[in-house]
């Protein structure tokens, strides 16, 4: 009976995870399809892009800077055994954009901003404004999900960006001021070793996570069932889920980056 | 103008809506009553197309309304204006963008012209001048004002009504029902109202139906369901605790 019923609860979580991924799917691509189809939302999107990229500035430069000053410090543990302290500014700046960066910001924005779409859209759904929206005959996709994914589609890479370079100035902060390597050395020894390939596999996963985190958030958001209780459940979910799809496609995307580039 | 042939629809294998049948003539206020969670707001989410039964049709001008793809549907909807029970305003729309909402999306008329729609039909509820506030500024009462204007602004031909009175106080919910009289005759609009608040029921319906195990049990004018010899009925209306009702769903 006890395996019986293990059996049935392993076949209803698959059912469930299939359900979830499909459902998933399907919204995004009926995203895709009301981006394309006019009329375009340049306001809402413009909205989105403030709430998303403008407003997670100051956390995207807060967590950077420290990794920045984290990676410097721990590559200067080994780098000093074997007197090659010279090679920190490259092993800080590649790190970042290939890795720490797109990750580390898509991570943050994945909590910040992925809890608060989950959260909104969950309300949205409870307090039936999502019904009202069809009942204007307006597509709840078209306005509510395309801005959002529009906004952090562009968003997520400018912040990556950004993030990379503020980690690379931790990094230069600690190789400066710490370690004594002159401003010039930390510079060139920082970008000449960095190839745009580098830039370019890191910005193409944060086209991957930004899709992650707007697809799973609101997609959690609007099958919200139970008033409050559930958008605290949703909210929770799109967090967690959004980091794990988070962190296994950065890991499928570096294993395929290794061998093709 | 508005039938229901043979709807059901069920949740979790639970039928909500049993082969309900329900005709509703232009120009008349049909009110649905019936006990909390018994498919009365189910069943006017099947009038505007939220949902789709699994057995059975809604017409609307002969239309089915299950079968229409979005974009018919849609066309549709234009002719509809719904209040929803918790107003269901747009948080973070002003109310005059709320209002305007409809007119907005789907109409090529001027901000000047938008504006002017939004003031009369704020007006027409009586809330002229508050088009600037959020709806986290207004009141319970209030909030069902704007969702009524909101509504009402597209000039719709059909008006459904979702408990239009619950949460309000005696004195806001009957300002509410004047209100719903108002828009009809003035709009001259065919209107379904859902409740199970009898005062409203009365005062608002041209004819009333009781709802109950999913079916349209009986329908008549106010006068009628108030003299009605049928035990379900006649339990709901006096609010009695002990009957039918209560004795079917204890077993």
């Amino acid at each position: 009976m006890r395996i019986e019923r293990w059996v049935t609860d392993c076949g209803q979580r698959v059912m469930d995870g299939v359900r979830f991924a499909g459902g998933a799917f399907y919204l995004f691509l009926q995203t895709l399809f009301w981006i394309a189809l006019p009329p375009f939302r340049p306001r809402q999107s413009y909205e989105q892009m403030v709430r998303i990229g403008v407003d997670s500035l100051p956390i995207a430069t807060l967590t950077s800077f420290f990794i920045g000053i984290v990676l410097a410090f721990q590559s200067a543990y080994q780098m000093h055994k074997v007197s090659a302290e010279i090679y920190i500014p490259s092993l800080v700046s590649i790190s970042m954009t290939r890795e720490i960066g797109p990750v580390l910001t898509a991570l943050v924005v994945a909590g910040r901003v992925g809890a608060s779409i989950a959260a909104e859209l969950g309300s949205m759904k409870v307090t039936e404004q999502i019904d009202a929206l069809e009942t204007l005959a307006s597509n709840p996709v078209k306005y509510l999900v395309a801005p959002r994914f529009v906004a952090l589609f562009t968003m997520l890479p400018l912040l990556t960006v950004y993030a990379d370079f503020v980690g690379i100035c931790g990094g230069y902060l600690v190789s400066v001021l710490k370690l004594g390597l002159s401003p010039s050395l930390y510079i060139k020894m920082s970008f000449d070793p960095l190839s745009l390939k580098d830039i370019f596999t890191g910005l193409f996963k944060t086209l991957v996570f930004s899709t992650i985190i707007c697809i799973i958030s609101c997609f959690e958001g609007m099958r919200v069932e139970g008033g409050a209780e559930g958008v605290g459940r949703a909210t929770t979910q799109a967090v967690v889920t959004s980091f794990i799809l988070i962190i296994v496609s950065d890991a499928f995307f570096t294993v395929v980056f290794y061998f093709i580039t | 103008m508005i039938e229901a042939a043979n709807v059901s629809k069920g949740f979790n294998g639970r039928l909500v809506l049993n082969r309900l049948n329900l005709k509703v003539t232009k120009g008349e206020t049909v009110v649905i009553i019936g006990r909390s969670g018994c498919g009365k707001s189910v069943f006017l989410k099947h009038v505007i197309g939220l949902m789709k039964p699994n057995e059975g049709q809604i017409l609307v001008d002969g239309v089915d309304v299950g079968a229409l793809p979005e974009k018919e549907l849609n066309r549709l909807r234009m002719r509809f204006g719904m209040l929803f029970q918790s107003a269901a305003l747009f948080d973070s729309l002003t109310v005059g963008e709320n209002v305007g909402f409809a007119l907005m999306e789907h109409t090529d008329l001027s901000e000047k012209a938008i504006h002017g729609r939004v003031e009369e039909a704020l007006e027409l509820v009586g809330l002229k001048g508050i088009q600037e506030l959020k709806p986290s500024e207004l009141s319970g009462g209030m909030k069902k004002r704007v969702a009524l204007a909101r509504a009402i602004c597209m000039r719709p031909e059909i008006l459904l009504y979702d408990e239009p009175t619950t949460g309000l106080d005696p004195i806001m919910a009957d300002a509410i029902n004047d209100l719903i009289i108002e828009l009809h005759d003035k709009l001259k609009v065919t209107s379904i109202a859902v409740t199970h608040d009898m005062v409203s029921a009365y005062k608002i319906g041209t004819r009333i139906a009781m709802m109950y195990q999913g079916q349209i049990i009986q329908i008549g004018t106010p006068e009628e369901i108030r003299n009605s010899s049928n035990p379900v009925v006649r339990q709901f209306i006096t609010g009695s605790a002990a009957g039918p009702i209560t004795d079917g769903s204890s077993k």
